[in-house]
């Protein structure tokens, strides 16, 4: 590179630097016009440093596969008979089979057809002659499977999307993950396990009849009637705070869902100022609960939340206006949190934490503190050891350091990069490798100049000679950088991000801004000596 | 001002014998230590399990916490303290996790509030791994290191030769046991920023084997006619200065981390310390040494094509 041209490489290293802090100052103050704000942002901190919450669920396709077989084997029940065709006996087995017995060939062939015309999706898997009696074995086929699934998933995202936006999280993340999994991120979160409950309720709202004609001491006895089902509520006393099991019978049959509300309120009850949640039905589940409340009166019905029997009150008239209400001892906040799943609708299947990680706010601050702590040391103790071993051009370096900050917090910035604990190590562990690059060069100046070269050669040489090196050399920890990015979760792929952003800063700051500065004196104003 | 003088010529290559005993002894007492221990004490990231980390407002001791956690079923996790023993600060590490809503860490964080009073308990952090992702990063901080290594054998071979890499993998090789080992014998615990650490070390390393390796070739092209064995041991005096100033630069920043930066980034600048270290050394009495003992082994066919 000729000694001339300093202008123009000024310029360059000045537009650079310019435009390194133009990303760089919506973060050090927020005093600024609206167009700069609207095309920069912060510099996002990971979770690690501004607190939050990490979360990876999974969502298990496997039951919603067992929904849908539940819904489609009480679907086949209704149609045989319909059609008159007689069977026994028919059920699940492992979840995912429906099973059944029929008399003869007859059945058979008209069974067959009812599958073709009505229930393209099931499959006979297998069949079996039991006493004389055929039995078969139904399954859904694959395609159908991978749908249900996949479409599990992409509800359960938009499920948990809607909730997470009512709870009122500043840039939460919910991505999906894989085939079955999904990612939240909620920054700065106050009360995370009211999140988790949140989020991973599966809100199954159901309302069924009470069996009120056989003995429910029988059937916890073992002799559950047909097609009824034990479920369990709670009853707190008011006094002792003492939570006691209630068990219900219940048939199993599933007369309303919340997939039929249309809004779930949050309302104050006039008598005692308990806290209890209105349900508005839409227009086609208000006509069903119309039905269920007129051909039902003076029966119980039990609304289950998650299997769970909220309560059961007595109908004690026709309902047509579509409203219901669930009450209960709530406490303020748990009516909130029901009201909003409720509205953002249940869960197509349960999910399951795999993952979570949660970093309290003052442990964030703590870190941010203690981490440009660092920064600032590091860099006071590389600046002064720089200028006592290399004198002036000691200083030349640490002004390539300065800037090389700079210009790494600024690419994070512009990039919207996430700073992490871990990334502020990786910037304090550039500043001692970016010093390297200036010793390769410094090094092979004071060689050049040993052998008795003038400063002008001593630097060309200088500086050509340890390029091939610094770009070697770098580009190993690149590597391994890249890598990291590649293999890394959250906080460790910070710590790549600023690596590598470090790295190709230092290349540069090392490289072309500080020749500048060593041109401008051994060319423009043509020293004799150089400090080194 | 210099801290190393120019003419230095010290026998590196003639201390080869003493230099590979330590490091033999070092990584044999590193696989030993790794082997008492049933392998590297790995932290939930890579077994799953539940890590809470806590500070009390006032004076607390691993006694009374046990107490208050085995009255819920964890008498047996592991309790340390973390940090300064001023800052109350505790970690309690359990090898079982929850996947249900209400997860182990609320009760344990419920379980100490009942014993301590809930205003002198505070929740920094919770970490809840589940088996599954803990198998899953477990695959990955393999895959990376693996990864890592074949991507810079690949560079190095490109850019030099063949036995010049292998001479490199074995430094890094040589870095990562040491310093595993000296993680072991510490009882420290490996997470995932360990391994990131590790993975530094191993590209950080490398620059200084490079910038060696740089010079060797520099010099045989300068003087074809010379044994290898000077060759190198020229090269190494001249970038000693180099070398010792750069790792001495990195130390001071990473000595930084390690007083200031905190506990929870305590043990990652601890691994980057001993790599450092362990790395300077193996640059200096490893990398190319052995690539002289791959030339004795197999020397190359022609003298001149270096």
């Amino acid at each position: 590179m000729s000694g001339k041209n300093i202008k123009a490489r000024v310029i360059v290293t000045l537009v650079i630097v310019a435009t390194a802090l133009f990303f760089l100052m919506p973060s050090i103050t927020q005093n600024l016009p609206s167009a700069w704000k609207d095309n920069t942002d912060k510099i996002h901190l990971g979770l690690d440093l501004q607190g939050g919450m990490h979360l990876v669920l999974e969502v298990e396709t496997e039951k919603a596969v067992e929904s849908a077989m539940e819904r489609i084997s009480n679907d086949l029940k209704d149609v045989l008979m319909e059609e008159r065709i007689r069977f026994r006996h028919l059920g699940r087995e492992e979840g995912i089979f429906t099973t059944l017995e029929l008399a003869g060939r007859e059945e058979r062939t008209a069974f067959e057809k009812v599958l073709k015309d009505t229930f393209p999706n099931l499959a006979v898997k297998t069949s079996q002659i039991i006493d004389g009696r055929e039995k078969i074995w139904l399954e859904l086929r694959d395609k159908q499977v991978e749908s249900i699934k996949k479409f599990a998933v992409e509800q359960s995202l938009e499920t948990i999307r809607n909730r997470v936006d009512e709870f009122g999280v500043s840039e939460p993340e919910i991505i999906p993950q894989g085939e079955d999994r999904i990612l939240i991120q909620l920054p700065g979160i106050k009360d995370p396990q009211r999140a988790i409950s949140l989020i991973g309720k599966t809100a199954l709202l159901e309302f069924k009849l009470l069996d009120e004609e056989h003995s429910l001491e029988d059937a916890l006895a073992g002799k559950v009637p047909p097609g009824d089902v034990i479920a369990y509520g709670y009853k707190v006393d008011q006094q002792t705070g003492r939570r006691t099991k209630i068990p219900y019978l219940l048939k199993g049959k599933t007369l309303l869902t919340g997939e039929s509300l249309e809004d779930a309120k949050v309302t104050i009850s006039d008598r005692f100022g308990e806290p209890y949640v209105s349900l508005k039905f839409d227009s086609q589940g208000a006509r069903d609960f119309d039905r269920v409340t007129a051909q039902n009166v003076k029966k119980r019905l039990a609304i289950v939340l998650d299997g769970v029997v909220h309560s059961a009150p007595v109908i004690q008239e026709r309902i047509s206006g579509g409203d219901a209400q669930i009450t209960g001892s709530f406490t303020m906040e748990e009516a909130r949190d029901l009201a909003i799943v409720l509205r953002a609708g249940a869960l197509p299947a349960p999910v399951r934490i795999l993952e979570q990680r949660t970093v309290g706010p003052s442990l964030g601050q703590d870190s941010i503190d203690k981490g440009f702590l660092s920064i600032i040391v590091g860099s006071i103790l590389v600046i002064i050891f720089m200028v006592m071993y290399y004198n002036l051009s000691g200083a030349v370096s640490d002004i390539a350091l300065f800037l090389n900050i700079i210009l790494i917090m600024g690419t994070l910035a512009a990039f919207r990069a996430t700073l992490t604990l871990p990334g502020i190590a990786g910037i304090v562990l550039t500043i001692g490798m970016a010093v390297d690059a200036n010793v390769l060069i410094l090094e092979r100046i004071r060689e050049e100049l040993r052998l008795g070269k003038s400063p002008r050669a001593s630097i060309a040489g200088g500086y050509a000679k340890a390029l091939s090196t610094i770009v070697d050399a770098n580009v190993t920890t690149l590597i391994a950088a890249l890598v990291l990015f590649q293999f890394g979760t959250g906080p460790v792929k910070g710590f790549a991000v600023t690596l590598s952003i470090g790295i190709v800063c230092s290349m540069f700051t090392a490289i072309f801004v500080t020749r500048i500065i060593y041109d401008y004196f051994v060319w423009d104003r043509n020293i004799k000596r150089i400090s080194i | 001002m210099e801290i190393i003088r120019p003419g230095i010529n010290i026998d590196i290559v003639g201390k080869m014998k003493i230099a590979f005993g330590a490091s033999l002894l070092a990584i044999i007492i590193s696989i030993l230590s790794l082997v008492l221990h049933g392998g590297p004490n790995l932290g939930i990231d890579f077994v799953g399990g539940t890590q809470v980390q806590i500070k009390f407002s006032r004076e607390a001791g691993t006694e009374g916490i046990r107490d208050a956690l085995t009255a819920i079923g964890l008498g047996n996790s592991v309790i340390q303290r973390f940090g300064y023993h001023a800052n109350n600060e505790f970690l309690i590490k359990t090898e079982r996790s929850s996947s249900e809503l209400e997860g182990l860490s609320d009760r344990i964080a419920e379980a100490l509030a009942e014993a301590y009073g809930t205003e002198n308990v505070e929740i920094r952090q919770v970490e809840v791994v589940g088996p599954k992702i803990g198998k899953d990063l477990r695959q990955k901080g393999l895959l990376a290191m693996l990864y890592a290594m074949v991507g810079i054998l690949i560079y190095i071979t490109w850019r030099f030769e063949l036995r010049y890499a292998v001479g490199a993998i074995m430094a890094l090789m040589h870095d990562v046991v040491i310093t595993v080992g000296i993680f072991s014998l510490l009882g420290k615990e490996f997470t995932l920023p360990i391994i990131a650490a590790l993975l530094t070390i191993i590209g950080y390393s490398l620059n200084d084997t490079i910038v060696v390796y740089d010079r060797i070739r520099e010099n045989i092209k300068a003087a074809r006619k010379q044994p290898l064995k000077e060759l190198v041991n020229t090269s190494i005096n001249q970038t000693m200065s180099r070398t010792i100033l750069t790792s001495g630069t990195t130390l001071l920043v990473v000595l930084a981390l390690f007083f200031l930066g905190g506990a929870v980034i305590h043990d990652f600048a601890f691994a980057l310390l001993v790599g450092i270290i362990v790395g300077t050394y193996s640059s200096i009495f490893v990398a190319s040494p052995a690539v002289l003992v791959w030339e004795t082994i197999s020397p190359s066919k022609e003298k001149g094509k270096q």
